[in-house]
């Protein structure tokens, strides 16, 4: 009877196009890991990779022998790049199918999205893209890069380097190039960059006209001042971005354009030769060369069955968040979210560039900044490094609102926001 | 103001002497020059940008036949060293020479790696190419060489644009040649205030963007003479400037304009002509796109001298293919809905929802590459206007689509059927028109040519399952803006919004812009709900 009630379940479930994994299993053996990436919409171009991403891993790890000594098991479902849809897709993963983990997201709207939700049902959360910082929250882990450890390095190269004197600050219009580009305005003014050397645009989403703004920014590069352009704009619009920058002939010598959103997946959507030398800053590039790195891409490769997918920095974000989420288990014994997120700070993993990556108490976690130029074939060449892995600034030091706020979430304080001038957890406000 | 002959006389010895230089150095010092040129090159085996910038222009300055072969691998990225310092050059056939000697190598190197660029280098490299290939016997390569100088300013190539200069023929590139030489000038401490101001004058000349860099350039570090010399320059350039933006704007907006008619004019047949609001239009322009790129994969591995030819050949396949499943959906479900305008709207939407995620399935989430023919590429100058050549045949292709759509509906006996069909269906059908037949057609035209847009659209936009969303909102507003049923209107709807659009887009922004223009047509629907060219008659009341 048993039996049956349980297959008629797992029918009804398939059915449902909710899991992917099969149910030969008893629920307690398994240890199940939610996965919660966008297979259809807008966002399927780059998060269906990710879903690829942690069902290797996964696959990987119960290979060694699974964890605690019962297998994991993949819950995999499909938010379909609707962000309210996120919040009730975290609901069901934890509710009905008691998932211990959830790896999930990719914009920052979605991440808002199921942030209440994961803190009411007290799960523990891995985030895996690099976002606009301002956030802390006790139940979300961020693999992905604050934008000290991405943007800020970016724009020093370029200054440093490249003697860039005059900035176009060009995004697309939402959360995240809006607090990035804030952040960046002040920093720069801080500087000494004057008011009139910084030009700043938005675009919609999936913007495809850049005529117009692409002649602009030829037009205010043309003050005397090297120019450069800081683009936080959104993986759809960059393509025709691009084309128009390669076809009006703005060469990467004379403005070149560094992009936080741009990087192996995007170009392969692009004939790359005439955007030879534009850059990129990530915590990772495909082109790195360690031994860690060749062996992961070879996997992937093998995995996915295609020897042309390309590996991209979200991916490693993943790679180590699941690693650091492994060890914090085994470290903690069980999967009960309180144990494990008290476990996982601390707790240090090698990245996939020949360094090491350690959770920090603010949720965050410590990466090298590398600098690439984009190659001919669409990979990018690594012109720059940090020395050492960078910690996160989740509250940026350069905005008036989160200077005085730092998250920890060690046992005395346990606060996402503690302000250190009024001495109490709760923010900015007074 | 001095005698302006002494100075003639001194600039003439200045450049006998140049060139009398520049013949003597091979004969002179040949082995000590490729000595030179031999540690320039082992200087360039590094990972140091600084240091391989550095050799790039001690490379240069040894003047050693071997800098030209050895910078131009550099630049295509087929210059290798080997731990020990020696340097390659990798020819095409996968053959290696020794850029030391120029012979070609004994042994293979041992384990090579490339010689590396970062956009510093990178600029190095073109100012270093451009002075060594003033002499260059295509005079293609010595206009491009003397504009790389201009942009460069750098002066170690002075002597060498002296030289070149003096033995130019082609008035054009002598042209480059002395604004390269006034350029290189202006920022020469050894230059006289007079010949500064006279070199911003000839800079002044070009009167485009460049020159108003230079000038830029200038006004920021020059003296007090020399800034009001640039000032006034460069105000003249921008008047000049300010004239070509609004042509410029109008050029913009044109294109955009073509664009928006290329998507909007298959929904003036099917939703302006036949009434069917059809939602998954904006995916018979997706499937013409990824119909276009199954072409080019075709002919990149089968035939890859016809690259060339993969547009037109994608063309009357898009045609086809979207107009087929066009046809197929008219057949299968919008025959049942009709006059159910919302019950066609909810189905049609599902199609398109149908349609995106099984090219998803088939071809990945990721966008597609579709490359662009060589006549695609590019821009070229039209009196300062940058004109790309994407966009230029984009706005002549939609023409022509307009154009054979007019005389498809006026001049043939199919056109006939149709407007008979859509001003009194019944009528029709007593004089013997089979309807249905037709209304199939009618909406295969529509979306065949929805896929011959998705074939131009391929070259500015992500071939991606999502392409045909982002075009289906604006194909409507064309659609309705210029009022139902006119193909002129779309015409002169598609025009006037992509020209106000870019008009608006330098003053307001890209979004604002677009939200003023959605406010302008809701009001003017309000208006004339109609449209521009309202169809009059008693068709319209029927």
């Amino acid at each position: 009877m048993t039996f049956r009630v349980t297959s008629f379940l797992a029918g009804a479930a398939v059915a449902a196009g909710v899991t992917l994994a099969s149910f030969a299993a008893q629920a307690q053996d398994t240890i199940k890991v939610g996965v919660l990436h966008s297979l259809s919409g807008t966002m399927a171009i780059s998060e269906t990779t990710l879903k690829d991403v942690m069902l290797m891993l996964i696959e990987d790890q119960n290979k060694k022998g699974g964890l605690l000594g019962k297998k994991l098991e993949p819950v995999v479902v499909d938010p379909a790049s609707n962000w309210p849809l996120f919040a009730e897709k975290a609901r069901e993963l934890v509710q009905k199918d008691k998932v211990a983990a959830i790896f999930c997201c990719w914009t920052s709207v979605s991440r808002k999205s199921v942030l209440p939700v994961v803190e009411e049902l007290n799960t523990v959360v891995f985030y895996p893209v690099q976002y606009e910082g301002e956030e802390s929250s006790k139940n979300i882990f961020y693999t992905g890069a604050a934008p000290n450890q991405q943007a800020i390095p970016a724009v020093d190269y370029l200054a440093e380097n490249e003697g860039v004197k005059r900035w176009v600050l060009a995004g697309t219009d939402y959360v995240y190039p809006r607090t990035t580009n804030k952040i960046l305005e002040a920093y720069l003014k801080s500087k000494g960059v004057k008011p009139e050397d910084i030009m700043i645009n938005y675009t919609p989403f999936g913007h495809s006209d850049w005529q117009t703004i692409v002649a602009d920014i030829k037009k205010f590069g043309s003050a005397g001042k090297k120019t450069a352009v800081v683009s936080t704009i959104n993986g759809d619009a960059n393509v025709p971005f691009y084309k128009e920058l390669g076809n009006q002939g703005v060469k990467a010598t004379d403005i070149p354009v560094v992009a936080f959103s741009v990087g192996e997946e995007e170009l392969a959507g692009i004939d790359t030769k005439p955007l030879v030398g534009h850059l990129a800053a990530w915590n990772y590039f495909q082109s790195i060369d360690t031994p860690e790195n060749k062996a992961f891409i070879e996997k992937w490769k093998a995995y996915t069955k295609n020897p042309k997918r390309v590996t991209n920095d979200p991916m490693e974000a993943h790679v180590i968040g699941f690693q650091m989420w492994v060890k914090a288990v085994e470290k903690a014994g069980t999967t009960d979210p309180n144990a494990v997120i008290d476990a996982l700070i601390g707790v240090t993993v090698p990245n996939l560039t020949g360094g090491y990556s350690a959770m920090m108490p603010n949720h965050h976690i410590t990466k090298p900044v590398f600098i690439g130029e984009v190659k001919a074939d669409g990979q990018f060449n690594v012109v720059w490094n940090t020395p050492a892995p960078v910690v996160a600034n989740e509250w940026s030091p350069y905005l008036e609102g989160s200077k005085d706020l730092i998250a920890d979430w060690r046992a005395p304080l346990s606060c996402g926001n503690f302000n250190v001038k009024t001495g109490k957890c709760g923010g900015a406000g007074k | 103001m001095r005698d302006p002959a002494p100075r003639r006389l001194r600039r003439a010895a200045a450049l006998l002497a140049a060139l009398v230089a520049l013949l003597l150095v091979p004969l002179l010092a040949g082995p000590a020059r490729a000595q030179d040129a031999g540690a320039a090159l082992a200087r360039m085996a590094t990972e140091q940008f600084a240091q391989i910038e550095a050799g790039i222009a001690d490379l240069t300055a040894s003047g050693s036949p071997l800098a030209l072969p050895a910078l131009e691998a550099l630049a295509d990225g087929r210059l290798y060293y080997s731990p020990d310092k020696s340097v390659f050059i990798k020819q095409a056939d996968g053959r290696w020479i020794d850029a030391r000697t120029g012979a070609a190598s004994a042994a293979d190197p041992a384990s090579p790696k490339p010689v590396r660029l970062n956009n510093r280098v990178r600029r190095a490299l073109e100012a270093a190419l451009g002075s060594l290939s003033l002499m260059n016997p295509d005079p293609a390569k010595r206009l491009a060489a003397a504009e790389a100088v201009v942009k460069s300013r750098d002066a170690a190539a002075l002597p060498a644009v002296e030289a070149a200069l003096a033995k130019e023929t082609d008035p054009r590139i002598r042209k480059a040649l002395s604004q390269a030489k006034a350029a290189t000038t202006i920022f020469l401490d050894t230059a006289t205030e007079s010949e500064k101001v006279a070199a911003i004058e000839t800079v002044a000349g070009r009167g485009d963007q460049d020159a108003l860099n230079l000038l830029g350039a200038v006004r920021e570090r020059g003296t007090p003479i020399l800034k009001l010399a640039a000032e006034t320059a460069s105000a003249g350039i921008e008047r000049r400037l300010a004239l070509l933006n609004g042509l410029q704007n109008v050029w913009y907006g044109l294109s955009l304009g073509s664009v928006l008619l290329l998507a909007a004019i298959g929904l003036a047949i099917t939703f302006g002509v036949m009434g069917v609001i059809n939602m998954a239009h904006g995916e018979m322009v997706m499937l013409g796109a990824y119909t276009t790129f199954l072409v080019q994969e075709f002919l990149r591995t089968r035939y890859p001298a016809l690259f060339d030819l993969s547009l037109p050949i994608a063309i009357p396949l898009a045609f086809l293919v979207a107009g087929a499943v066009g046809v197929a959906l008219e057949r299968g479900v919008i025959r049942f809905l009709y006059g159910r305008p919302l019950e066609t709207l909810l189905a049609t939407w599902g199609v398109s929802l149908i349609l995106q995620q099984t090219v998803r399935t088939l071809f990945g989430a990721n966008n597609r590459e579709v490359g662009a023919p060589s006549y695609m590429a590019g821009s070229f100058d039209f009196f300062g206007l940058t004109v790309t050549h994407g966009r230029l045949w984009i706005v002549v292709f939609a023409m022509a689509v307009f154009a054979c759509l007019l005389f498809v509906l006026k001049a043939t006996s199919f056109g006939l059927k149709m407007r008979a069909v859509t001003q009194n269906r019944r009528m029709a059908s007593c004089m013997g028109i089979r309807t249905p037949w037709l209304d199939a057609m009618t909406f295969g035209l529509g979306s065949g040519i929805a896929g011959i847009a998705g074939v131009a659209l391929s070259q500015i936009d992500n071939v991606s399952p999502n392409l045909g969303q982002s075009y289906i909102v604006d194909s409507f507003m064309v659609v309705v803006f210029g009022g139902v049923g006119n193909l002129w209107g779309t015409l002169v709807a598609a025009l006037t919004l992509g020209i106000a659009n870019k008009f608006l887009e330098p003053v307001a922004g890209a979004v604002l812009g677009k939200i003023a223009l959605l406010v302008f047509i809701i009001l003017f629907i309000q208006k004339r709900p109609r449209g521009l060219f309202a169809q009059k008659g008693r068709a319209v009341e029927a």
